[in-house]
């Protein structure tokens, strides 16, 4: 047997080099993959002539938005500062609910394993309602306002905290812990003493980033009635007032940016 | 003094002034809001929700005619996986406008970044809105609003692994005298690869859930049932649009996830 590796291709003598894997995997992947878009494709009716068709809509949309109506601008201030409350209030909320269900969720601090798994399956199939969906059940519930956004709000930042609080719990230092049980500490003073130092500052990051997101999100529930600066975008758009559509787009842009930024920051200086 | 006391930890002045301002935000916070007391039907709301929910109308998953849950859920996935597909299309070019490491000069990059930073905080509804407008009511104006808001946050995601990538085989190209689409194509494009499609999956869970909501607003989907549903109180209809989305997600979180670990 030859030992010696020849590099360039000889079709007479079998190659000592691995052979390639096989690309029918590959193949078949991408075969499925046009598959699904070609289908998916079809059910949205897509279609780049339509696209194409649009485009002059579209630019006659955008040249009715410039210039912005920059007067509508004191309209909206209240709108805004609703859209800020909303989130303040749902995140603020829903942090204080989660801690008890994080605790309730991670399985080296749950006081009972019967709670732990069933606790976690209602968490998940929480976090698979988008938020707007449930400002939107909360609106036929309690009417019209803020209130119905805010409780959508806090539902979503109590799933949306507990899960990111509970994945922290469960990789905490456990010395601490068994130092205050060898001291005689309870349960509440175990996790007072021994939990809540090692995660306090992830805990207000991950409240601060949560806040960020419900600004977000805050600034669209008034699409489907649930108060904040949402609202204003029916009431424009409805009466074909693109220039003040506009101020709304660029208002929200700047205090969500603005927003994010301080958050940032804040955040690099806890951890 | 005791040599062995343990000095208290050091608080700053500012302390107080911090605790303060927190407070005064929260007082007005809460003051603006007009807690005026739930409906008198709300009792009578709840209850018809719950036992809506608890004996969801099973005759609503397929109809023959058409509308039904099948057909809605079938639209919205096929809305979310059109939207992504684009979405990471155009993300491409973008990523490698916005990472560092690609271009020379630093204003290259940072206006890319900014541009993404604008898309990402352009709410996606607000675009479906404004592409109903061009391209008309319908599932068409979902698929453009998701793809083009999705590529805020996947070329953000897309310029940040290019810039984690080995210099190591690009100068080994660029010493063989390759041109920078031979580097772009054999050291570039096989690095990032695993992960640009491992953070398109995770944007299709994603825009999966923002494509429930679409129909809200008339982008199609399973929203237009539901926002229906819900204005005509067909509690039991909500139930199971409810419940079919909520199924609908977790299977392809379940999906999205395994296949995701296989890839990275």
């Amino acid at each position: 047997m030859s030992t010696q590796i020849k590099l360039g291709s000889d079709p007479s003598q079998p190659s000592l080099r691995p052979k390639p894997p096989g690309r029918l995997k590959l193949y078949m992947t991408a075969v499925l993959i046009l598959a699904l878009i070609w289908g998916s494709g079809k059910q949205t009716e897509a279609s780049l002539g339509e696209l194409f068709t649009g485009m002059p809509n579209m630019a006659d949309l955008l040249k009715q938005m410039f210039p912005p109506r920059w007067s509508y601008f004191d309209n909206i201030v209240r709108g805004m500062l609703e859209t800020i409350r909303m989130a303040l209030v749902g995140t603020t909320i829903g942090a204080i609910i989660a801690i008890p269900v994080a605790l309730l969720c991670a399985g080296n601090l749950a006081p009972n394993r019967w709670l732990y798994y069933p606790s976690r399956l209602l968490l998940n199939l929480v976090r698979t309602i988008p938020d707007l969906l449930l400002a939107a059940i909360f609106v036929s519930v309690f009417g019209l306002g803020p209130v119905p956004g805010i409780l959508a709000l806090t539902v979503f930042s109590v799933a949306l905290i507990s899960k990111l609080t509970y994945e922290l719990l469960e990789t905490v230092d456990r010395g601490p812990l068994e130092a205050l049980t060898a001291a005689g500490g309870n349960y509440f003073q175990r996790i007072a003493y021994g939990v809540v130092p090692q995660i306090q500052a992830n805990f207000m990051s991950f409240v601060l980033y949560t806040f960020e997101i419900n600004v977000r999100a805050a600034a669209v529930l008034g699409l489907v009635g649930a108060g904040g600066i949402g609202l204003y975008y029916e009431a424009t758009l409805g009466f074909l007032e693109y220039d003040k559509t506009c101020v709304i787009i660029l208002f929200t842009l700047a205090v969500v940016l603005l927003i994010d930024y301080a958050s940032t920051k804040l955040r690099e200086k806890l951890l | 003094m005791n040599p062995i006391m343990i000095p208290k930890p050091k608080r700053s002045s500012s302390r107080w002034l911090i605790y303060a301002a927190l407070l005064a935000v929260y007082v007005w916070a809460f003051s603006g809001i007009p807690f005026t007391g739930i409906k008198e039907t709300a009792g009578q709301v709840v209850e018809s929700i719950v036992t809506g929910l608890f004996a969801p109308d099973w005759d609503f998953v397929y109809l023959p005619e058409g509308e039904d849950l099948l057909r809605g859920l079938l639209d919205t996935l096929a809305i979310s996986i059109l939207g992504t597909v684009i979405s990471a299309a155009v993300s491409i070019p973008f990523a490698f406008w916005a990472a560092a490491n690609m271009s020379r000069f630093r204003p290259i990059s940072g206006s890319g970044r900014v541009l993404l930073s604008f898309v990402r905080t352009f709410p996606e509804l607000v675009m479906a809105l404004l592409f109903i407008k061009a391209v008309g009511p319908g599932s068409f104006a979902g698929v453009l609003a998701l793809g083009i808001h999705s590529v805020g946050m996947l070329g953000k995601l897309f310029a940040e692994e290019v810039e984690n990538i080995d210099r190591g085989p690009s100068e080994a190209l660029m010493a063989s005298g390759a041109n920078r689409l031979q580097l772009l194509w054999f050291a570039v494009l096989p690095q990032v690869l695993p992960s640009f499609l491992s953070y398109t999956l995770y944007r299709f869970e994603i825009n999966v859930r923002s494509a429930t909501i679409l129909g809200f607003i008339g982008a199609g989907g399973i929203g237009t049932p539901l926002i229906f549903a819900l204005s005509t109180r067909h509690w039991d209809r909500v139930g199971i649009i409810l419940l079919g989305i909520v199924v609908m997600i977790t299977i392809i979180d379940l999906i999205s996830g395994a296949v995701r670990k296989k890839l990275v």
